[in-house]
């Protein structure tokens, strides 16, 4: 199987979905000429042309809005947030217009839109420029939200919510567009609201979503050389909708957890997640849920310390020590 | 301090194509047939009778939430609707009733939402702000201020990517048109030429707040749009001719030309900013509001106007009204008749996926309440 990078796993799903449905169209800030900020929509733009793919000008509330707009006459916009972080702007077209108009039109209304972009910390560049808005967007009932790990989950869940005929929000990183997975040249769709088992184990489940998987994953080999401990890592992938099924079998399975995520703790993801769990499976559990998620600050700059506010290999060592 | 010149639309003279004293006589107004003008006059009576019935029962504590009558301003609807074809498509804000009668929506569907039925057109989900009928190419019914003007310029967007010879009709308050979303879609409908006629409804009042207090430029609000290169025009709102002959223009040019167009329509609302707005009478004085009343209302008008042409008669006007009264007080039992929503009904509508049972609406939990 080729190795190919996060950037070209996305790229290549956007390019596929191109090809497949004459209603998807990308648009958002230098996507097309510029090639993405981020060198997401490398090529597409010569590939596809003016139509297919759209420069917008910096007008998210604008843009998003229209895509929204279009997405209810049966075009399939694909938005690029240059950043998650500046989706607050669009804020209002996100939530009240994507997310509520099925619902208060009785279901007559539905929006087909994926809205995309990175949304995580590590790099340095302050508090509004490192969001991680998936809490937010889980807490509107309408929208849905996916955060995949590695390039493969990209790939397929892009593809999925494209597809999906309501608005998905994909909230991608930075940090991973430059790491390369193993992704299989065959189609593939990867449905939103399953989860997947990273890596079996069988004392105590890491559950995160993002890259907090990567971080999870490197914890579970340390705990493996180190402490003996047989750690499962399970990625959420998908938000809302959420695998619940997948949370409690693997608690069920260890009956300890230990929640990771790059969120902020309260109101986070792992709140919601531990509630989860001690609702369908408190007699399953051996020890307290705990919880390893950015320290609740907002983002620093400083690159020495913003390594130390996102969760780190050593906090989720120490939280799963604690309850071995 | 600049001296303030007045406002001069940039519409070019071949668009004018009559006396500005007489839009009776311009093509799309010349062409109608009386049935067609008596046809106008009933739409406007009936939101009119519609809307008396909704307040009066509003009144009577039958209904939640906020009422946003548009009394007063009825012309405007039913002029500009009265030229959509299949291609043409409305959005609009909260005060959402007027546009949605005129698009052909049923009473008994809109009082029950008002009513919070289960057979109201939004199922009782959506209340007096959000209408909705795409079957008739009605896109709502939105209760933010100005957060319509980029799905209007979206519905725009989308006729132009298909290829459809349509435009979007989008209207906005006098409020709206200073929040960012606007001025941004405004930049991208000259940009990306798009099909989108804004028209702003200028009722006076934002809440109780008038032009002067909210507007920096004094003269008129479409003028706004000379900053974005877009062609933009005023029209006197309470002249059903006038609404028509201004709003045919504009839909010319987004037909033929693919290109936006900003018209400010003057109007009056007779009652508050919503029913719970206590203060109408005080923001305007109640000889203000009178006089409107009295000599602008845009109903009056229009029935002497066919009464003068020789096209009505006194005895089939009071026909109409009667035949609106009654269809509104049907319409009121037909609410009161009507069952509330089951309460499992909560979980409908949320997800398309979920509600079509495919699988991608069934992988995954989407709700969590227990």
């Amino acid at each position: 199987m080729p190795l190919i990078t996060y950037r070209k796993a996305l790229n290549d799903a956007l390019a596929e979905e191109i090809i497949r449905d004459e209603n998807v169209v990308i648009i958002g800030e230098e996507v097309a000429q510029y090639n993405g900020a981020y060198k997401v929509t490398e090529g597409l733009w010569q590939r596809f042309g003016d139509k297919r793919v759209v420069d917008a000008p910096i007008s998210e509330a604008g843009f998003i809005g229209m895509g929204i707009g279009a997405s209810m006459l049966g075009v399939r916009p694909v938005m690029e947030l240059m950043f998650w972080s500046f989706a607050y702007v669009a804020w209002d077209q996100i939530i009240n217009n994507a997310g509520q108009v099925r619902f208060m039109s009785g279901g007559l209304i539905n929006c087909p839109i994926v809205i995309r972009g990175p949304a995580n910390g590590g790099t340095s560049v302050g508090a509004t420029h490192s969001h991680t808005p998936e809490n937010f967007i889980a807490n509107t009932p309408g929208l849905k939200v996916v955060c995949p790990a590695t390039a493969y989950d990209a790939k397929g869940l892009m593809k999925a919510a494209i597809r999906d005929n309501d608005p998905v929000c994909v909230m991608e990183n930075t940090l991973l567009y430059g790491e390369s997975w193993e992704v299989p040249e065959e189609e593939y769709v990867i449905p939103l609201g399953v989860a997947d088992i990273k890596r079996e184990g069988t004392d105590v489940s890491l559950i995160a979503h993002g890259r907090a998987v990567i971080t999870a994953l490197k914890a579970a080999e340390i705990l493996a050389a180190e402490h003996d401990i047989s750690a499962e890592v399970l990625d959420l992938r998908s938000i809302r909708p959420l695998d619940e099924e997948a949370i409690l079998n693997t608690v069920r399975k260890t009956h300890r957890a230990v929640l990771v995520d790059e969120n902020k703790p309260f109101c986070g993801v792992s709140a919601q997640i531990a509630a989860t769990i001690q609702e369908k499976a408190f007699d399953e559990l051996d020890a307290p849920v705990q919880r390893v998620c950015s320290l609740d600050a907002p983002a620093i700059y400083s690159p020495a310390l913003e390594n130390l506010q996102l969760p780190t290999v050593a906090r989720i060592i120490e939280k799963v020590l604690h309850i071995r | 301090m600049p001296k303030l010149s007045s406002p001069m639309p940039s519409v070019t003279d071949d668009e004018v194509a009559v006396d500005p004293a007489d839009y009776a006589r311009a093509e799309i107004n010349a062409s109608l047939k009386p049935k067609q003008k008596i046809g106008f006059l009933r739409e406007m009576i009936r939101i009119r009778r519609f809307e008396q019935t909704s307040l009066k029962y509003y009144n009577q504590g039958m209904m939640g939430g906020f009422l946003h009558l548009y009394i007063g301003q009825e012309a405007v609807a039913v002029g500009t609707v009265s030229l959509m074809g299949k291609n043409d498509h409305v959005i609009t804000a909260y005060r959402d009733h007027g546009h949605a009668l005129a698009v052909g929506m049923g009473m008994n569907e809109c009082m029950a939402e008002l009513f919070g039925k289960a057979t109201g057109c939004s199922r009782g989900k959506g209340g007096s702000m959000h209408y909705f009928a795409p079957d008739k190419n009605y896109w709502g019914g939105h209760g933010i201020v100005g957060g319509q003007t980029p799905l209007g310029l979206g519905l725009a967007y989308g006729l132009k990517y298909k290829g459809l010879k349509g435009c979007a009709l989008c209207f906005l308050g006098d409020g709206a048109v200073n929040q960012g979303a606007y001025h941004e879609s405004l930049n991208l409908a000259a940009l990306w030429k798009l099909p989108v006629v804004y028209i702003i409804e200028n009722n006076k009042y934002s809440m109780g707040t008038t032009l002067e207090r909210s507007s920096a430029m004094r003269n008129c609000l479409a003028e706004r749009a000379d900053g974005y290169g877009i062609v933009w025009d005023i029209a006197n709102g309470e002249d059903l001719y006038e609404v028509r002959a201004k709003t045919a223009n504009a839909m010319r040019r987004a037909h033929e030309q693919s290109l936006p167009t900003v018209l400010e329509l003057d109007t009056y609302r007779y009652y508050g900013h919503s029913v719970a707005d206590a203060n109408y009478k005080k923001y305007r004085s109640p000889e203000e509001i009178e006089r409107y009343k009295t000599h602008h209302d845009p109903i009056i008008l229009w029935r002497k106007r066919l009464q003068d042409e020789g096209v009505l008669t006194e005895a089939e006007a009071e026909a109409i009204d009667e035949a609106a009264k009654d269809e509104a007080d049907a319409a009121a039992q037909f609410a009161m008749d009507s069952e509330f929503p089951a309460p499992e009904t909560i979980f409908e509508d949320v997800y398309w996926e979920v509600d079509n049972k495919t699988e991608g609406g069934s992988t995954g939990r989407h709700f969590f309440s227990e």
